[in-house]
């Protein structure tokens, strides 16, 4: 079996990536063409494998190699099952989770090469470049931090006292960032809320973790305030430990969820957090 | 203002994300124990783009929206019920499995083939929307496909915004990597767009504009061809949910500052 293996990175359009594609997919002449499932790649190569007439299937997290046979492996409803399969036709782009490409790549023993891309189709469309999805500040999200920070709906409804706490919440949430480099998840009720959208400006439907949302990878995860439902939680299937704080011992996170939840103040907890932290 | 749109989404159901999901092995391939049986939801993403679409179209008079459905015709019609409150629309039904286990290219091919069939539908001036990804598949792809195989060659993917102009230019922003946006500018229609969350909450249920779309869905669902779509070329070797359950310490009593020590140790480890 002919394996290659194409990086391809930066960003492109459509109309343009779809026949170079397409042409890189040909000219590989090869059984099975491994590419990484970064914006780029997944904005166009399905429609360029149909225009080369090879099989695609996306979000590979594994792939085993056995004479002409290949098996893939990837999720099916948000994380939730997971199915091994797979196909006949040739060639067929595989089309990894970015985050394991180089991992695929080596177990398979094929070294990823930059295609040629002649980028010189007609197009109606132009690139104005990338921005922050954070007005005027820098993004929260951070995909190679070590932990996922999840503030929840919690941080914005009344406290004990009957008061919302805004401001704190938001001075908690930040100072917790800045000390400890951690990647900032949400909850989607969080995202949702138009008082969270005025009063943490540092966050947007970008963080949302979950069924809608996205599914990081962090070695460690702390939600706060946040309930754990499950379309929450199906976005931390990649999360290696995971912590919670909450007032309600009965929470998602309580049910087998995470492997330690606090239940406390997280207003009191964060504050002495970013304390300890200094 | 601008000539009226024609904006044709795509989506279809997917079941409630608060069920638990059951693989078991059907003759058909992989499927979900009792899936007839599980209340559905308009695909998350997909619903964000029929939200988005009625938007853009309330905005130019005379613009009009097709939902275009590959589904379970029964199941298309219990969840008609609370999607026709959302919006006006017109449905155009095909009556066929949906889920993580079907093949998206056949899916591709039997949504292209609808709206092809559909009068009025004129794909050179369309706006084809659906969202970024299904929560059953979750592969992204099948919007591609249907994109390529009508012919659209300008498409956006993980939008959550769009500013329309009046000579029928537009601006997108696109999810891309580390929390950014990729903003691009498109000369034109005919585009397809594949929605992430957009901007705009769930509409309200509006029980008059359920009313009125009723009146043309009940009709589009009678008539919603049969279409067999299957696993296609794939053959499925194992279907499992792993074990996420973890044993969760909770721990009730102790201080907050113990709790704080506690979690800063945590982190340092
Ligand atoms: C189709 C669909 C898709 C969905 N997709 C997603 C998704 O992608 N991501 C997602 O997150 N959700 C998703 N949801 C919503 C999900 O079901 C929950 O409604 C949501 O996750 C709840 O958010 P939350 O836990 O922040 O808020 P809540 O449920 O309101 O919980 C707030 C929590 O804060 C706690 N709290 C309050 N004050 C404090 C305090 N001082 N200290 C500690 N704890 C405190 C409370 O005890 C409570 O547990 C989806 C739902 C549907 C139907």
């Amino acid at each position: 079996m002919t394996i290659r293996a194409f990086s391809i990175d930066g960003d492109g359009t459509h109309s343009q990536d779809v026949p170079a594609f397409a042409a890189a997919i040909k000219e590989a002449a090869a059984d099975l063409v491994l590419v990484p499932g970064n914006s780029r790649v997944r904005r166009s190569m399905a429609a360029a494998a149909l225009r080369a007439g090879a099989a695609v299937d996306t979000g590979i997290v594994d792939v085993a190699v056995e004479g002409d046979m290949a098996t893939v492996r990837r999720w099916v409803y948000r994380q939730r099952i997971l199915a091994a399969f797979s196909r006949v036709a040739r060639p067929w782009v595989v089309v990894t989770d970015p985050a394991l490409f180089d991992e695929i790549c080596a177990k398979l023993g094929v070294k990823p090469e930059t295609p040629k891309l002649d980028l010189a189709a007609d197009t109606h469309s132009w690139m104005n470049g990338r921005q922050s999805a954070v007005a005027g500040g820098e993004s929260t999200i951070r995909p190679d931090a070590k932990m996922l920070f999840v503030a929840g709906a919690g941080w914005t409804k009344k406290q004990a006292d009957g008061a919302l706490h805004l401001g704190e919440a938001a001075a908690a949430i930040t100072g917790f960032l800045a000390r400890s480099g951690a990647s900032l998840g949400s909850s989607k009720s969080l995202v949702d809320m138009p008082e969270a959208a005025e009063a943490f400006k540092f966050m947007s439907h970008m963080n949302q973790i979950g069924q809608t949302g996205s599914t990081p990878r962090h070695a460690k995860g702390l939600a706060t305030c946040c309930h754990g439902e499950e379309p929450h939680v199906v976005g931390w299937r990649f999360i290696g430990e995971r912590r919670a704080v909450n007032l309600d011992a009965n929470c998602g996170w309580a049910q087998g969820k995470a492997d330690v939840l606090y239940v406390a103040d997280a207003f009191a907890v964060m504050a002495k957090v970013n304390e300890l932290l200094g | 203002m601008g000539k009226p749109l024609n904006i044709i989404v795509c989506g279809s159901l997917v079941p409630d994300p608060l069920q638990t999901l059951e693989p078991v092995t059907t003759p058909q391939g992989p499927g979900l124990k009792n899936e007839q049986m599980l209340p559905s939801v308009l695909d998350p993403w997909a619903a964000c783009a029929l939200y988005e679409a009625a938007a853009l179209a309330k905005a130019r008079a005379g613009s009009k929206v097709t939902l275009v459905s590959v589904g379970p015709k029964a199941k298309l019609q219990q969840l008609m019920m609370t999607v026709a409150q959302k919006a006006p629309f017109q449905l155009v039904a095909v009556n066929a499995p949906a889920g993580g286990f079907t093949d998206a290219m056949e899916t591709a091919a039997a949504l292209a083939k609808a709206i092809k069939s559909t009068p009025g539908l004129d794909i050179s001036t369309a706006l084809l929307f659906g969202g970024c990804a299904s929560a059953s598949r979750d592969a992204g792809v099948t919007l591609q496909f249907v994109a390529e195989m009508l012919g659209i060659s300008e498409m956006f993917n993980a939008v959550d915004s769009i500013k329309l102009e009046e000579d029928d230019s537009f601006t997108v922003l696109e999810r891309v990597e580390g929390g950014q946006y990729l903003s691009s500018t498109c000369k034109g229609l005919p585009a397809a767009i594949g929605w992430a969350t957009g901007s705009l909450p769930e509409p309200p249920n509006n029980p008059q504009t359920g009313m009125m779309n009723m009146r043309g869905i009940m009709p589009a669902l009678m008539k919603a061809p049969a279409v067999d779509i299957g696993t296609g070329g794939i053959s499925y070797v194992s279907v499992e949910v792993p074990a996420a359950r973890r044993d969760t310490v909770v721990k009730k009593d102790m201080s907050v500052d113990a709790i704080a020590a506690e979690i800063v140790e945590w982190m340092k480890g």
